[in-house]
């Protein structure tokens, strides 16, 4: 049986989180009432113009020096023509030929291999508005008709399902790490269509393509690639053809289903916008820009485990989020224990703010109380026990840890003389352990230690109880 | 007689309190009344609201306002937005429409205390020259009723001419402000590209459009133009410039100016009044002190051709927005979407729109592109160079507006191409993004006016101002009037 080899492209609209629309100044807010935000600009109204937003072009540039691309010193917009009901002028307005940004990719890892995937263009576009159906009639709401959005158009680089995947999850790490987009799919701030086909192994030509449209979901995406992988095989195994055509993903019947054929394909009739200026970019400005970038996400995992001394696993872990990455860094900069500052912001800080639900950004306790916090455990002024509970008051209460171990008395007692008082008393009050002891049962000695901390309320030093233990009852 | 007077005229007696401007609206609203039931030169009209609007303007004339229009009455033409009116672009597909905002160029107007007495009739979507494409009926020449007023801006120079106002706003993509006042013996402006903000301004083909007065001298122009001139943040395409003082640029002599004349421009297909005025007026800039010597703009010849690519594509998608889902008409009995645009935009629009959106599309679908479209944007490229070389040599150039006087309505209309013919002197000013200037220079056969055009570089509008200027001291074809105004010039003022 021949055997196939799997091309797939994705198409990816990201929504910019501007402020304003890309070509008038109304609220690009998702959630708001239908057609509250709206002028006669994004209504298209007669002899309305539509004025750039700096600001998105800026976005999509810094997206595109974060993906590897060159910037095109000059770019212009076009108006591709077409007519649909979610369309307030009947074109769009979008880049053809000089797109904002060419060039570039990124790595991906599927099972433990790095791969790269090229990135052939990042052009500037409107999104439309959202059409509603309902029982008789259908709703077009505006709000949405307008917002910036950059088209990320991938080189046909992907071979499974799980490669188009991982390459959508690293470009939506990257972008959330550029600040240019929050990506959330379920807002629709982050879409994609699939261009996918089949050839059997050996050719060299590609096979036929098919488009699959709007996908938000990752789920969604692999799932419709392995039912259409399934689907082209079946096709081909069995001597049929495959047809250029547009499908749609069905969710509820997982199944793939013709939207289109390229028969009907339209003929877009680009041609130049004529209300806006080509947009110049210097390569001045492009350098200041590009100084300015963040890290991307690999580069910080090297940078932990170089600067830091972690090992890969707490980087991936810290520079998974662009915010707990930053809030990590600040942290271990102030503390003398960078590993044990990567142990707490990955348990504690993590758990805690995941039961909470608080964005890092607005957590209470700041990267520098911390670090004071860990130093205070490394250099034994508090046992890890107590940390934990100085933790929980410095979340509730707020403070810093000095203050709270001081006001509290928390403080681990290291004086030999004050521990040798209590050991003498759990040696008086337990010979029944002490006996099992001497006897050789080791977990005795567990359960000594555990009578001096709480006798000494837990400031006790429990490395000096075990040894103090240890001295007295071995004579 | 208010309503035959210029701005500048309108504006003195309104400054020392000899009129108020809501006796000149009343005025203007009684020669309405009286002839325009025969010209047509207006579509709607709001009495009640523009009374209102001049006794504003004299309120706050009294609590001491100076805007340089106030209480100044306009006639808009039906393309350009003004907050609360109509603005149907002469189409039924706008039919209901009222806008919800006012363009830029009003805007000015209306801080400057103009008041907006009605929408003017025009081809529809400015897609003629004759405002016979007028979904709303045809407009007539007031020199002549059997005769077209010119177009698209038929309505508002018909107005003016008609002495129905005091000065009137148009639009000119290929001579629809300059090719009317010709016909109707107006001053008309197409300024250069950019410098009047396009915002507001219902597209046809938004690499050409430019807004213009039409008005009874040209002072007036220059005032208006100076109102509405400067960069507009809603604008990408306006100029950065900073505006010059147009009045300034008004002298009474042309020394020191050099006069080109274009020796493709005299030859054959020219009327040969037209050319008898035209170069009499040629004779009486030389008397006031011009040179004149002769330039070369060859690819003239190809400027209809590139303008009817061109624009049409730029129109078939401008047009598109006009789908019956969001404002004015909307066809009944639709079964699906597509259905609706069919019928919306099947009964919607004329044939005349209809044809541009066809060649438009037409121009811009793959496989044609490179052909029509990419090629007129390179034979527009070589149009401007035309003009940059010739303007090397000269300040100005001088030319006929149009190739013929007004003609009989119904003469051209069964034939498109000859119709375009027409626009032949007018459209290389659009595609090059000059800026040109009509001004009345001379009555073919006695009875029908015929227009100079001066045209001047980008950003040339002082040195086209003062030689329209300084022609029109020295001579009387702007201040004849037509047999409709003549029955407007004894109209009583009320007060």
């Amino acid at each position: 049986m021949t055997t196939f080899r799997t091309t797939i492209g994705l198409e990816v609209h990201v929504q910019l989180k501007t402020k304003s629309k890309m070509f008038c100044a109304c609220s690009t807010d998702f959630g708001a009432s239908p057609n509250t935000h709206v002028c006669p600009v994004c209504l298209g109204y007669p002899g309305s113009l539509p004025v750039m937003n700096r600001e998105a072009i800026r976005w999509t540039v810094i997206s595109g020096l974060m993906l590897g691309c060159r910037i095109n010193p000059f770019s212009k917009f076009d108006r591709k023509n077409y007519f649909y009901p979610d369309m307030p002028k009947n074109y769009q307005i979008t880049q053809c030929d000089k797109p904002l940004c060419l060039g570039g990719g990124v790595d991906i890892q599927v099972g433990g291999q790095t791969k790269r995937i090229g990135i052939t263009r990042i052009h500037q576009e409107e999104d439309v508005a959202k059409n509603m159906h309902y029982t008789t009639w259908s709703g077009i709401d505006y709000n949405r008709a307008g917002v910036p959005l950059m088209e990320i158009v991938s080189e046909p680089d992907m071979e499974s399902a799980d490669e188009a995947v991982a390459y959508l999850q690293t470009l939506r790490q990257i972008l959330v790490y550029a600040e240019v987009s929050d990506c959330n799919m379920e807002e629709g701030n982050m879409r994609c269509d699939v261009n996918i086909s089949l050839r059997p192994e050996g050719q060299t030509t590609f096979g036929t393509k098919v488009e699959i449209k709007n996908m938000n979901s990752f789920k969604g995406i692999y799932n419709a690639l392995q039912y259409e992988i399934d689907r082209q095989r079946d096709v081909l195994q069995s001597g049929g053809k495959i047809i250029q055509e547009t499908r749609r993903w069905d969710v509820d019947q997982g199944q793939t289903f013709s939207m289109r054929t390229k028969e009907d394909a339209h003929d877009y009739r680009y041609f130049p916008e004529p209300d806006l200026m080509p947009v110049a970019l210097p390569e001045s400005l492009v350098a200041e820009w590009a100084a300015s970038l963040p890290l991307l996400p690999a580069q910080r995992r090297e940078k932990f485990v170089r600067e830091f001394g972690l090992p890969e696993y707490d980087a991936q872990v810290l520079a998974a989020e662009k915010a707990v990455g930053d809030y990590f860094e600040a942290a271990a900069r102030q503390s003398r224990n960078p590993k044990a500052v990567s142990n707490w912001v990955m348990t504690d800080v993590l758990r805690t703010l995941s039961e909470t639900g608080i964005p890092i950004g607005a957590f209470s306790i700041t990267p520098a109380a911390l670090a004071e916090l860990v130093d205070l455990t490394d250099a034994k002024v508090i046992n890890s026990n107590t940390a934990r509970d100085v933790f929980a008051i410095m979340m509730k209460e707020g403070g810093l840890a000095k203050d709270i171990v001081a006001a509290r008395g928390l403080a681990q007692v290291s004086d030999a003389d004050a521990i040798e008082s209590v050991v003498d008393q759990v040696i008086a009050e337990n010979q029944k352990s002490v006996e099992d002891f001497r006897n050789g049962k080791a977990a005795a000695m567990k359960f000594l230690i555990g009578q001096v901390m709480r006798l000494s309320k837990g400031k006790a030093n429990p490395q000096m109880a075990g040894s103090l233990l240890e001295k007295k009852l071995s004579n | 007689m208010l309503n035959t007077l210029t701005i500048h005229e309108v504006l003195e007696r309104l400054n020392c309190g000899e009129c108020r401007s809501e006796d000149v609206v009343r005025s203007v609203l009684d020669a309405i009344r009286r002839t325009d039931g025969r010209i047509h030169g207006y579509l709607t009209l709001d009495e009640t609201d523009a009374l209102e609007q001049a006794r504003a303007a004299d309120l706050a004339r009294r609590n001491g306002a100076n805007g340089r229009l106030l209480g100044v009455p306009i006639a808009v033409k039906d393309v350009l937005n003004v907050r609360g009116q109509p603005c149907t672009c002469g189409s039924k597909i706008l039919k209901g429409y009222v806008s919800p905002y006012d363009a830029t160029a009003i805007a000015r107007l209306r801080a400057e205390g103009a008041v907006f007495v009605g929408r003017t009739n025009m081809d529809e979507f400015a897609m003629g020259s004759s405002t016979e494409n007028s979904a709303y009926g045809i407009t007539r020449n007031p020199w002549d009723l059997d005769c077209v007023p010119g177009g698209s801006s038929g309505g508002s120079a018909a107005a003016v001419a008609a002495d129905e106002c005091v000065a009137a706003l148009g639009s000119d993509t290929g001579g629809s402000v300059r090719q009317p006042a010709s016909f109707c013996g107006c001053v008309g402006l197409k300024p250069t590209y950019g410098l009047i903000s396009r915002y507001g301004l219902t597209a046809y083909a938004s690499s050409l459009d430019q807004i213009g007065p039409i008005t009874k001298d040209v002072r007036d122009a220059a005032l208006l133009l100076q109102v509405m001139a400067g960069v507009d943040a809603s604008d990408s395409t306006s100029l950065p410039e900073a505006v010059p003082d147009y009045q300034a640029a008004l002298t009474k002599d042309l020394r020191g100016v050099t006069i080109g004349l274009p020796k493709e421009y005299f030859v054959g297909g020219l009327d040969s009044e037209v050319e008898r005025c035209v170069q009499e007026a040629i004779e009486v800039c030389r008397q006031l002190g011009a040179k004149v010597v002769e330039v070369s703009l060859p690819h003239t010849r190809v400027a209809v051709d590139t303008y009817y690519i061109i624009a049409p594509a730029e129109a078939s998608a401008n047009l598109s927005r006009f789908d019956g889902v969001r404002y004015g008409f909307r066809a009944e009995g639709a079964t699906d979407p597509l259905d609706l645009y069919k019928k919306t935009r099947a009964k919607g629009f004329g044939p005349e729109v209809k044809r541009r959106i066809i060649l438009g599309t037409y121009v811009l679908s793959s496989g044609y592109y490179d052909a029509f479209y990419l090629r007129a944007q390179k034979v527009r490229t070589l149009i401007r160079r035309d003009f940059e070389a010739a303007f090397k040599h000269c300040s100005v150039i001088l030319s006929p507006v149009a190739p013929t006087p007004a003609y009989r309505i119904g003469a051209n209309s069964a034939d498109p191409l000859q119709m375009y013919l027409g626009d032949i002197f007018t459209v290389p000013v659009n595609l090059a993004g000059i800026c040109g200037l009509s001004v009345p220079c001379g009555m073919a056969a006695g009875k029908l006016p015929v227009g100079l055009q001066v045209m001047g570089p980008a950003l040339g509008e002082e040195a086209i101002l003062r030689t329209g200027y300084a022609f029109e001291q020295a001579t009387t074809w702007h201040s004849q009037r037509s047999c409709i105004a003549e029955q407007n010039s004894g109209s009583q003022v009320r007060t």
